[in-house]
């Protein structure tokens, strides 16, 4: 009896950990989405191509300038962040005021756009690039699991950025012109702040997110022009069962659902690619302003 | 990437040559033009092993076919099927019915060539298949009006399956993308394997398209001691597969064994040869094998995104210049009448050309001519940019694809 419950326990510890490392992805794509959302109204479908172009930046900055990986997570968000806030001065600002619709075509424009662009450049089948060797220390190795110290380290960064973040918006000053600029932008101008510039630097962190999760995923999956689109679906899925715009509620649904979905995994694998969804017909139809979302 | 005046103004010049339809003006002189529709993936996973490459190896076939000479305008049109059957079929069905179109090259993702392969008979035009991997192509779902040019599951088994199984790998585990593709590849390698006295213990179907992470897989596979993981996946999957199992030191010890059953050279680009160096691989075309495949890869120029030309795209020139020949031998307007006359034509004649050397097309569709087996080098063995390749051994013609019987194909049922 005993000795069954540990096979299965082995059997799942493995699928629980690889389980974790997808739901950090899920877990702070999902939280710039909802940043994005929560501030700027803006339903952000670029965010994949965002996702995308982190990887690529760490790519170039290591192939074209030789700066390695920690260069690449500090610089490559910055690069993309201000990449975010041109677009969102050029472009998106001007949709404030029009139906969330129409941002979402705007950005979904944008995403396709930056995917073509990449692709044209760099192909489709993707560029190589190496894990930094220096994990290797972090390495666990079982003798029913090899967990490679990379994986460890994507979800210790992922969960740090993520309660980062919630510290910035929840306990800082200008989280709280931020939260107070979402409910009431034209009081908070009126008490002199820039409410414009805001939404810019809000915008840009969303990306910068995006980024810094590109940069982290650039060691592990294939870095290719698609990358973003693969993911953005499920985390939209994720985003909208933690709740539109809900903070925690996308961070805690991110890692939830990565979980299931590895489940899934050994289970049926077949229906991996769906349960994500299948969960949301079922969240949206029980509680329609998701499981964290003010209805 | 920048975008200035003049890469707008060189795009807005390409954009008639890369796509859209034939002119209607052609419409006149339609009696003696053969229409090419290049169907592939432009966009996805499989674009750069065929995409917009696949239509300049065609372009190619085309000038050096001669036929221009003979009084016979071509034109070459190419589309995205986005590897799904539906919108290749809607594609299909469109080029040939509103734009007259006489041959269907390419056409990867086995799933949308078995489609294709059935509208095309349906409409007695030509379809020459390079980038599918189907074996069914040429077995039961084969016909008439289709060759299957470059490689198919049965060969990659029986190559890179063969090689394993030789090196001590009795025991495979599979992990299989869940389509067409993948399942044919699993069943051939599978047959094939157990032929050998080795045995299959188990496999997992991953979602195509859409997956991304293999490590949970690469650990089942893993869990179930088998020796060798079959890799019956292609493209992206192939590539993120092959990058997890070195990231999770899935053959360390040298106890387990992946074999990769569909990589193309781009995959192994895109790996880097860190990497990809020591993967087994079966192809029939290698840009660097000898001097006439250079002197190919040579006269078709840059490629998109910098590549040297795949099999597949050998394959979209090869099987193009073969045609052209064949039209030219029996007329434009016999060729354009039927196409299961045209195939016939290119089933009586030897087939000859730089990327593939000598050839035949057999009663069943299966073009045939040798097999190649390489292994990746590493990186201290590489001269060069895309000096990838070392070869292992050579399957000759006649033994390297499925024989004509054991197909099931009902045009050699005698």
């Amino acid at each position: 009896m005993i000795e069954n419950l540990l096979f299965e326990l082995e059997m799942a510890a493995p699928q629980v950990i690889l389980g974790l490392v997808n739901g950090a992805f899920y877990a702070l794509l999902s939280l710039g989405l909802a940043i994005i959302f929560g501030m700027l109204n803006v339903i952000n479908f670029a965010h994949g191509a965002q996702f995308m172009m982190g990887a690529f930046v760490a790519w170039m900055l290591l192939a074209w300038a030789g700066i390695p990986y920690w260069g690449a997570l500090v610089l490559a968000p910055l690069l993309v962040g201000v990449f975010g806030m041109a677009v969102e001065r050029t472009m998106i600002a001007r949709l404030y005021k029009l139906d969330h619709l129409y941002g979402l075509l705007l950005t979904f424009g944008l995403a396709l756009i930056i995917e073509g662009v990449f692709r044209n450049g760099f192909g489709s089948s993707g560029l190589p690039y190496a894990p930094p060797p220096e994990f290797g220390a972090l390495d666990l190795d079982f003798d029913f699991l090899f967990l490679p110290g990379y994986r460890v380290w994507v979800v210790i960064a992922s969960a740090a950025m993520c309660l980062l973040t919630w510290l910035v918006i929840e306990k800082t000053k200008i989280g709280a012109y931020l939260r107070a600029a979402t409910e009431r932008p034209e009081l908070v101008q009126a008490f002199g702040i820039n409410v414009p510039r805001m939404m810019t630097l809000t915008y840009g962190a969303g990306v910068a997110l995006a980024a810094f999760a590109g940069v982290l995923a650039a060691p592990i999956y294939s870095v290719n022009p698609a990358m973003g689109a693969n993911f953005i679906i499920t985390v939209f899925a994720v985003v909208v069962i933690g709740g539109m715009g809900s903070i925690m509620g996308s961070v805690v649904t991110g890692f939830a659902l990565g979980l299931i979905e590895g489940m899934t995994r050994v289970i049926y694998p077949e229906a991996s690619a769906t349960v994500v969804f299948v969960i949301m017909a079922i969240v949206l139809l029980t509680r329609p302003a998701g499981l964290f979302g003010r209805g | 990437m920048t975008i200035n005046r003049r890469t707008l103004l060189g795009a807005a010049a390409a954009l008639p040559a890369l796509g859209g339809l034939p002119f209607r003006s052609a419409r006149a002189q339609a009696a003696n033009t053969i229409r090419i529709g290049v169907l592939n993936d432009q966009s996805g996973t499989y674009r750069d092993l065929s995409g917009p490459g696949s239509t300049q190896a065609v372009q190619l076939a085309v000038q050096e076919s001669g036929i221009a000479a003979k009084g016979v305008t071509v034109e070459v049109v190419q589309a995205d099927h986005q590897n799904r059957p539906d919108v290749g079929s809607t594609v299909v069905r469109q080029w040939i019915d509103r734009d007259g179109i006489d041959v269907v090259v390419d056409v990867p993702t086995s799933s949308v060539a078995l489609a294709t392969n059935t509208l095309v008979r349906e409409k007695n035009k030509v379809f020459l298949n390079s980038g599918a991997a189907t074996s069914d192509l040429t077995g039961a779902q084969c016909s008439p009006n289709t060759v299957h040019w470059t490689y198919d599951t049965w060969m990659l088994a029986q190559s890179t399956g063969g090689a394993m199984v030789r090196a001590g790998g009795k025991s495979w585990f599979f992990i299989t993308a869940d389509y067409a593709f993948g399942h044919a590849l699993e069943r051939d390698t599978g047959n094939f394997v157990k032929a050998q006295g080795g045995e299959v213990l188990g496999a997992v179907r991953t979602p195509f398209p859409g997956t991304t992470d293999f490590s949970s897989y690469l650990q089942q596979a893993q869990r179930s001691r088998a020796q060798v993981i079959g890799l019956a996946n292609a493209g992206g999957d192939t590539i993120n597969s092959i990058k997890q199992a070195a990231e999770f030191r899935i053959t360390r010890g040298g106890r387990v064994k992946l074999a990769g059953l569909l990589v193309f050279i781009t995959d192994v680009n895109s790996l880097g040869l860190e990497v990809a160096q020591g993967l087994v691989l079966s192809e029939t075309f290698y840009w660097d094998l000898n001097d006439k495949t250079r002197a190919f890869t040579q006269r078709l120029g840059a490629m998109p995104g910098n590549i040297k030309p795949s099999m597949v795209q050998a394959g979209c020139y090869s099987s193009v210049l073969h045609y052209l020949k064949a039209v030219g031998d029996m007329g434009v307007a016999a060729a354009k009448a039927s196409g299961a006359d045209a195939v016939a034509r290119m089933k009586a004649m030897p087939t000859s050309d730089d990327a593939f050397g000598e050839g035949t097309v057999r009663a069943d569709g299966r073009k045939v001519h040798p097999c190649y087996l390489f292994e990746v080098k590493a990186p201290g063995e590489s001269r060069g940019a895309w000096d990838y390749y070392k070869l292992l051994g050579t399957t000759g013609a006649d033994q390297a694809f499925r024989p004509v019987a054991d197909g099931g194909c009902a045009l050699v049922r005698s």
